[in-house]
């Protein structure tokens, strides 16, 4: 990846919503190539998605997350692909990695309430044919996401003017 | 019944204690960005964008406030060595070395102070005697002046110019020698202009002090924020060394404002006789502030370089801005100022920041008070978020459209 497209993905990852001009006169170079460079990345799906991340404790319509440890069998040939695959289709899913150490797979997953996570742990998730154990932990509070801190205590508390 | 204050009122002399006070400490003016910080601040206007500070807009990198906090659970809580801890004192020699060719021995040629500023006020109070001068390029950083007033001397002021980007010309300085000049200020990279001197620029100026037999007070905070090339130190040109009090500072490249730690650096007569007023006047800058400094030298490139790489994107977005606008602008090429010029609109800049502020509610330093060849120009930081610089951008040049 060549040094523009990684100073690009570096402010679009802080603000997706700087326009190809702006980005253009930050680095000192053309827009044109700003645009290129950011289409390429689309289209290699390098960028992937323009999404707004989300405080919901804020929202009134709150939602349950889990961090589930799903232990497996891996199948011959494809490894966990399929297993991951089937697990990541539902759309409650948010996020599966394969992780090194004591278990195989990390799910994260989103529900309305308490009864909708277990219900899908325990009707979805332990029935899959090659799962041998599930460890579900509920999160309590998101603190930092995505390398954004939630509270705001770090507001701007500089004077106003100062030599 | 009578309110505190109504007492207090009543014990006032009449007259005021205005007689009591030494000549010296009325002779300097109050600052004038303090008078507009007064202005700014009396609307208590939360929708006021300011480009009016001096500062960044990065807290400090969490790793050097862990590194302090953890030494006070630790109990490090003591007056340090007067000229400030050894391991740090080494630290800043061995950074000076590697980032602008300077060396100094730790042992006796580098004090670290309360901020740049009390290096600034301890190397003109060791340099400077009743009847000196002391030269500076203008506009400038306010302190310099009234510090020099305060000690009994006299400062010269050196006007620079848009045309040669704020730069000190050698014409302009050996204009304003006199016999009794004995320190000339250098502040580049530049508050307010941005402006910074390159080898070549620096050249023909060394040529002068050695002529004239010169100190130069070198105020070097800026340095780290230099967007063009790397920056030159004063003190390393072939001869300067020991004729330059190099002066700097955590604040600016380290975002560490509000921990007041600086240092200075030259030849070891003048740093003792420096250290002799520091040890009488302040013992040692607090404890904290080095162990936090100490381990923005040892682990924190990485953080100031990335801090370093955002200034140099909005300062892009700026000067575009003012251009776009309207309004000339040369190209600062360090610190984190714009200086446009807004002759254009025909206001003075005092007007002009006023009604910028009253009108439209963007806060800019007006330039007159930065010294000669400041009026005309506005000061604006660029330490503040992409989305306030557009957003202020906009406002002054609905503010520029309303008085065409």
């Amino acid at each position: 990846m060549n040094e523009l497209k990684l100073k690009i993905l570096d402010l679009l990852k802080e603000d997706a919503r700087l326009s190809g001009a702006t980005i253009a006169t930050m680095l000192g170079v053309g827009e044109a190539e700003v645009s290129a460079a950011i289409e390429e990345m689309e289209r290699d799906h390098v960028i992937v998605k323009y999404a707004t991340v989300v405080n919901w404790s804020k929202v009134d319509d709150e939602k349950v997350t889990a961090l589930i440890e799903v232990e497996c069998t891996p199948e011959r040939g494809r490894g966990f692909e399929s297993i991951a695959e089937r697990i990541y289709l539902y759309p409650e899913v948010k996020s599966v990695y394969l992780m090194s150490g004591a278990y195989d797979l990390l799910v994260e997953i989103e529900g309305k309430n308490l009864k909708e996570v277990a219900s899908f742990v325990s009707n979805k998730l332990s029935t899959i044919e090659s799962v041998i154990a599930t460890k579900t932990f509920f999160i309590l509070k998101k603190y930092k996401q995505d390398g954004i801190i939630f509270e705001e205590f770090e507001d701007d508390h500089r004077l106003l003017v100062s030599p | 019944m009578i309110t505190n204050e109504e007492k207090l009122e009543t014990m006032k002399p009449k007259d005021g204690m205005q007689q009591y006070l030494a000549a010296s400490a009325r002779a300097i003016p109050p600052s004038g960005i303090r008078r507009f910080f007064d202005l700014v601040s009396a609307s208590k206007d939360s929708s006021i964008i300011s480009l009016g500070v001096g500062e960044p807009d990065f807290v400090t990198p969490w790793r050097f406030r862990d590194a302090a906090v953890y030494s006070l659970e630790k109990g490090k809580t003591q007056y340090t060595a007067n000229a400030g801890m050894p391991e740090l004192r080494e630290a800043i020699g061995e950074y000076l070395h590697d980032r602008f060719h300077l060396t100094y021995n730790p042992a006796d040629e580098i004090l670290v102070t309360v901020g740049g500023s009390e290096a600034i006020d301890l190397a003109i109070r060791a340099l400077l005697e009743p009847g000196d001068e002391l030269l500076i390029p203008e506009p400038t950083y306010i302190p310099y002046n009234p510090i020099a007033t305060l000690g009994g001397g006299v400062p010269v002021g050196i006007e620079t110019y848009a045309k040669d980007q704020f730069k000190l010309t050698e014409e302009s300085l050996r204009a304003a020698i006199t016999p009794r000049s004995k320190l000339l200020i250098l502040c580049y990279p530049s508050n307010p202009t941005g402006a910074v001197m390159t080898y070549e620029d620096l050249l023909p100026i060394a040529k002068v002090v050695e002529e004239h037999d010169l100190i130069v007070v070198s105020d070097e905070i800026y340095a780290e924020l230099s967007y063009g090339s790397r920056h030159v130190s004063f003190a390393s040109l072939p001869g300067m060394r020991d004729r330059t009090i190099v002066v700097s500072g955590f604040s600016k490249a380290f975002a560490m404002t509000g921990w007041r730690m600086g240092y200075a650096c030259g030849h070891s007569d003048l740093i003792g006789a420096m250290l002799k007023i520091h040890q009488y006047t302040v013992m040692c800058a607090p404890i904290m502030g080095q162990v936090a400094a100490l381990e923005a030298l040892k682990n924190g490139m990485e953080d100031m370089h990335r801090m370093i790489e955002s200034y140099n994107q909005r300062r892009r977005l700026v000067v575009q801005g003012f251009r776009e606008i309207g309004l000339e602008c040369h190209e600062p090429q360090g610190a984190f100022y714009a200086f446009p010029s807004i002759q254009s609109t025909g206001l003075s800049s005092e007007e002009f920041s006023q009604r910028l502020v009253q009108e439209v509610k963007v806060a800019a330093v007006p330039g007159h008070v930065f010294g000669r060849g400041g009026e005309g120009f506005i000061r604006c930081s660029y330490a503040t978020s992409v989305a306030q610089l557009s957003e202020a951008l906009e406002r002054i040049g609905g503010f520029l459209n309303k008085l065409r």
